[in-house]
């Protein structure tokens, strides 16, 4: 399955919907969303992963990434995962510890806003 | 002999088949069904490397997959013609500022054994795992 995004705003924090596969081939327009949503001044980010069928390294870098740049306007990323088979490769690369990975988008929303 | 061989131009959408053709061949050689999942992401893992290499180095040669399932192991050997200086990370080429998560690490995190060598002037990636069930 091709990789389709969406993205929509909710309680000021704007949440990136991904659904199909991110790899070498689908990334750079993963990427070219996350650069345009802080370019945008959107540094409050939640990528809702639920839909996602498969990720790779080359995402994971993207992922990386977007991290990297909300954090540089002193934003967040957060990632929504219940799917064991891609928090495996979470987990295989340590950045468990790296990312704020939630269970649904109203929850990574509120610890978000919890935070503050 | 390999049970599956596949040579394809190092473009980053037939990295996509050659994942589905890890897989369906993994599953036809008996690998159980919850291994399939660390297959179709070493492969494509292992694959993601050669493209990049392919890209910098030499865009004309075709990456080589190899697939066999012995009865007790199921093997995929991918074999890049690039070069073997200093590895070319995933996403290095047009990736812009990504960092590089490296994909070798996470190979070895899915396979249950890897091996890397020399290949010509490039390099192969022998990656294995138990067949639990007999082939059919």
């Amino acid at each position: 399955m091709d990789l389709k995004l969406g993205h929509y705003d909710k309680d000021g924090i704007e949440v990136v919907d991904v659904e199909g596969e991110i790899d070498v081939y689908t990334a750079p327009r993963l990427r070219e969303l996350l650069i345009d949503l802080v370019n945008k001044k959107n540094y409050q980010l939640v990528v809702n992963m639920e839909k996602v069928e498969f990720l790779d390294s080359t995402g994971l870098g993207v992922l990386v990434g977007g991290l990297k740049r909300v954090r540089a306007h002193d934003g967040s990323l957060d990632l929504v995962c219940t799917q064991e088979r891609i928090l495996k490769i979470f987990r295989i690369t340590g950045l468990t510890k790296v990312f704020g990975i939630h269970n649904s988008v109203d929850e990574a929303i509120a610890e978000r806003k919890a935070d503050k | 002999m390999a049970t599956v061989e596949v040579a394809f131009t190092p473009l980053p959408a037939h990295v996509r088949t050659a994942r589905l053709i890890a897989t369906a061949v993994a599953r036809r050689s008996g690998v159980d069904e919850s291994v399939l999942d660390e297959v179709r992401l070493a492969v494509g893992e292992a694959c993601s490397r050669a493209v990049e290499a392919h890209r910098v180095y030499c865009p004309q040669q075709p990456i080589r997959v190899a697939l066999t399932g012995d009865g007790e192991r199921f093997e995929v050997v991918v074999t890049d013609a690039a070069p073997a200086v200093e590895p070319v990370p995933a996403g290095a080429a047009g990736s812009g500022s990504d960092t590089v998560i490296d994909g070798l690490a996470v190979i070895a995190g899915l396979a249950d054994d890897v091996r890397i060598g020399a290949a010509g002037p490039g390099t192969s990636i022998a990656m294995s795992w138990k067949q639990r069930i007999p082939p059919a």
